[in-house]
């Protein structure tokens, strides 16, 4: 009765909301090569020559080559990540006892930057698709581990009482109230570990494998100073991450998940 | 006649009976007395209201006998069996935050009812959104109603299980005075149609002469029932009537409140 439905703003804000960053971006990129073209030494390639750059990577097959190489290995980091963390952290968070006795070590891994598992990753994996899996497996492991820890921390006291009031087994009380009391926090937190994965990948493929963006940028600078592929590679990567932010985000306007982020 | 008193009947003559009841919380060690030896009998169908000073343990009662919480000493039974912890058949309706904001109107009424066949749970949900003048909001989140509506959705839900004894605590004490008054009256007219035993806990002494068959006083921590006032006035209440006034002003007092401000 109260609270406008938020899908009835009128097409033109949203418009604007979009062209204004748009036209932002397009002004930037102008001042960009009126500079590059007056200071001709060149200490950054123009926005034009990274553009004739992405579509000579097109051109030879190497853009959706590298950008699927990439994605693949952030997709299985980040999805075996997931799939060992959300659980595990959810039952620590449930048990006080787990939480206590798991969380200083929690603690002394997680500073640890994942590039610091490098030269482990090698040894253990060789170099490969395998070795960067796993540094954006421990990347992403611990943020995750966290966030379903104190998702489950954080559900209100009246929730688990009512899922006790109304008689349910175990499973039902999991499927029915912790998941979805849990689940606005864990997108939250996915997101931001989305970010981190997109991090590493680019930092493992430098060192681990010769494929994928963070592959691109190392190789074109080596192989003869192409700094235009350099810059179309940073760009790449910015591009996508954006798009898997905006995915992401895309779930946290699903109805049933969005109670969380609105008031209450 | 003496054997009679002497002897009991197999469900003693209340619905849900408190013998004896104390309850402390632990607290860096130190123990904390909350309640000390209640002793109540509700019958069946029978309006009770608590009320107290804040702080009292009005709640922790609610909660001892719904369940969520064991008492330290004494006993709780309903129907003659001790209170093991929650149960459907005993709702708690609570002061906010109670309905899940993840699911529709109609997802949080079929909450309960998952054991029941589709056209059943549908045609229960639809009674309830009925009774609750839902109607129109069926598919809505929570986060899209007004705070009265989420009450009405909460009661709705804990009365589509169909249970015995519906215990509130201070359910529309968050919600407008307006709102409150009309709430008391839907409250009223459900309790009237289905008859189940209510234990409704309040600070509202107002509240409590329009509502309750009998209001039990607590005293403050750790508390005891100080009294227990019958209203043997007949619904609906006409809330000027001298013998609303006299009963209202007889509960004040007993909480130990003036009469001017």
């Amino acid at each position: 009765m109260t609270a406008i439905e938020p899908e009835k703003r009128s097409t033109s804000v949203s418009l604007s909301v979009w062209l204004r960053p748009v036209a932002f971006i397009l002004l930037l990129l102008i001042l960009w090569q009126i500079a590059v073209s007056r200071h001709p030494e060149q200490l950054l390639p123009g926005p034009w020559a990274v553009l004739k750059g992405i579509g000579e990577l097109l051109h030879h097959g190497l853009l959706l080559k590298y950008v699927v190489a990439s994605l693949f290995r952030v997709t299985w980091g980040f999805a075996l990540a997931a799939v060992l963390a959300i659980p595990l952290g959810l039952t620590l968070g449930w048990y006080r006892r787990g939480d206590m006795a798991f969380n200083p070590l929690v603690q002394i891994f997680r500073p640890i930057s994942p590039l610091a598992w490098i030269p482990l990753a090698i040894l253990w994996f060789g170099v490969g698709d395998l070795a960067a899996i796993f540094l954006i497996f421990v990347g992403c492991f611990f943020p995750l581990l966290l966030t379903a820890m104190s998702a489950v921390q954080n559900i209100p006291a009246v929730y688990i009482n009512v899922g006790r009031n109304f008689g349910m087994s175990t499973a039902q009380f999991v499927s029915r109230v912790l998941y979805p009391a849990v689940v606005p926090q864990l997108i939250t937190g996915s997101r931001i570990t989305m970010g981190i994965a997109w991090l590493v990948v680019v930092a493992a493929e430098m060192i681990a494998v010769n494929s994928g963006l963070g592959f691109l940028i190392v190789d074109a600078r080596n192989a003869g100073n192409r700094y235009d592929l350099v810059v179309a590679g940073m760009v790449l990567i910015g591009i996508i991450g954006l798009l898997l932010d905006l995915g992401m985000r895309s779930l946290e306007r699903v109805k049933s998940f969005r109670w969380s982020y609105s008031e209450d | 006649m003496a054997t009679e008193t002497l002897k009991r009947p197999p469900f003693p003559s209340g619905k849900l009976r408190l013998e004896h009841v104390g309850m402390a919380f632990d607290n860096d060690g130190k123990s904390f007395p909350v309640l000390e030896d209640i002793n109540l009998d509700v019958s069946d169908g029978e309006f009770i209201c608590l009320v107290g000073p804040s702080g009292c343990g009005k709640s922790t009662l609610l909660n001892l006998m719904g369940g969520f919480l064991a008492p330290t000493s004494g006993s709780i039974t309903i129907d003659g069996q001790p209170v093991q912890g929650p149960d459907p058949r005993r709702i708690l309706v609570f002061q906010e935050r109670g309905v899940f904001p993840w699911l529709t109107v109609e997802g949080n009424i079929g909450f309960g009812l998952s054991s029941l066949s589709r056209a059943e749970r549908d045609q229960r949900i639809a009674h309830y959104v009925q009774m609750m003048r839902l109607q129109g909001f069926e598919h809505t989140y929570p986060a899209d109603l007004s705070g009265g509506m989420k009450q009405r959705l909460q009661v709705a839900r804990a009365l589509a299980v169909n249970p015995d004894i519906l215990y509130l605590d201070e359910p529309f004490g968050a919600l407008d005075s307006v709102t409150r008054l009309i709430m008391r009256g839907e409250l009223l007219r459900i309790w009237e149609s289905e008859r189940r035993t209510i234990i409704f806990v309040t600070h509202d002494i107002d509240e409590a002469v329009q509502l309750a068959d009998r209001v039990v006083v607590l005293s403050s921590r750790p508390a005891k029932i100080e009294d227990v006032l019958t209203i043997d006035i007949a619904h609906p209440r006409n809330i000027s009537s001298p013998r609303y006034l006299q009963l209202r002003d007889e509960l004040m007092s007993k909480i130990g409140l003036a009469y001017t401000l």
